[in-house]
């Protein structure tokens, strides 16, 4: 088998974390993943059983026959011991059964969106609104690096409450990119608990 | 590299879909201390899992995507040579994603980056 980027020894105790990358197609997500990670982000399509290349999911009518999965992820080693993960959402939503699997024990999320597209981050907006526990925050995309609309214009496009923080974002900048991230982790802080509650 | 597509994959798992521990796609995997010979007794898959984990620690998902195998596929496994002492599963999949000590590490490990 090719050992194309090997990873690191790590000592023992290595710790990680993760944050999910969410939004619809086309709003960054691969983007903002690649320029934070320092591996070339993994574009996985064998992770459902039965990956099948032959199958366009164009032309498929059976839902039984797309089984395979475009999702992106990237990892950050933070410290000696301690690793950061993005996972970008798959768009569809008929991957919805993989997005529950991906924010199992991530510890904030991040909904890009994209001004000129904001219905296609609609149902990533409302996962989080209403399927999901993990902490969120939403993010503008600034293609062109500017911002076409205000941030309370966007947000009361997208009908998110005023208790979501709304940042910028040029998810090809890595320092901008990393704020972003930033500012998802400091509102998981501000909305739970110091004490694990389990 | 994909796994291959004329097995089906409870073949792989022996009819298993579950595991006893919660595997999360970022929990991170290790070998304790290779052993080729215990290598050479394992089905392909769980020996290509046993090998990429020997590199360095990986998370599931990493596993996963590099030896082809699909991801249930993956965890069952997994947890067969955790089982067996081959792996070991990092305990801190265990513990609260939203735990303050490990935000703020997070957190501090980011700013130096931004």
């Amino acid at each position: 088998m090719a050992f194309a980027s090997l990873p690191d020894r790590l000592p023992p105790n290595v710790t990680s974390a993760k944050i999910v990358v969410a939004g619809g197609f086309g709003v960054g997500k691969t983007t903002l993943v690649g320029t934070v990670s320092e591996i070339p982000p993994v574009n996985t399509e064998a992770w459902m059983t039965q990956a099948s290349r032959s199958v366009d999911p164009l032309n498929g009518t059976d839902a039984k026959t797309t089984t395979t999965v475009a999702m992106d992820f990237g990892r950050l080693r933070l410290a000696q011991d301690l690793i950061l993960y993005l996972f970008g959402t798959p768009g569809q939503p008929r991957f919805w059964p993989m997005w529950d699997d991906l924010c199992r024990g991530a510890s904030a999320a991040l909904v890009l969106v994209d001004t000129r597209r904001l219905d296609v981050s609609f149902p990533a907006v409302n996962y989080f609104e209403n399927d999901s526990d993990v902490p969120f925050v939403v993010a503008v995309n600034l293609f062109d690096g500017m911002q076409t609309h205000p941030l309370e214009q966007v947000r009361d496009a997208l009908g998110v409450a005023a208790s979501v923080p709304l940042v910028t974002v040029d998810a090809r900048d890595k320092r901008s990119a990393v704020r972003a991230l930033l500012a998802s982790l400091t509102n998981t802080m501000e909305k739970t608990s110091p004490v694990p509650s389990r | 590299m994909t796994a291959n597509p004329w097995v089906r994959p409870y073949v792989l798992t022996g009819g298993r879909t579950r595991t006893r521990h919660r595997l999360y796609v970022h929990t991170l995997v290790a070998v304790k201390r290779y052993d080729p010979v215990s290598a050479s007794r394992l089905s392909p898959e769980a020996r290509r899992l046993y090998d990429r984990a020997a590199v360095g620690a990986q998370s599931v998902a990493e596993l996963s995507a590099h030896c082809g195998v699909s991801l249930g596929v993956t965890r069952v496994l997994l947890e067969d040579l955790a089982a067996t002492d081959r792996v070991r599963i990092n305990d801190d999949a265990h513990t609260s994603p939203y735990d303050h000590s490990l935000l703020k590490r997070v957190i501090d490990g980011l700013r130096e980056l931004a």
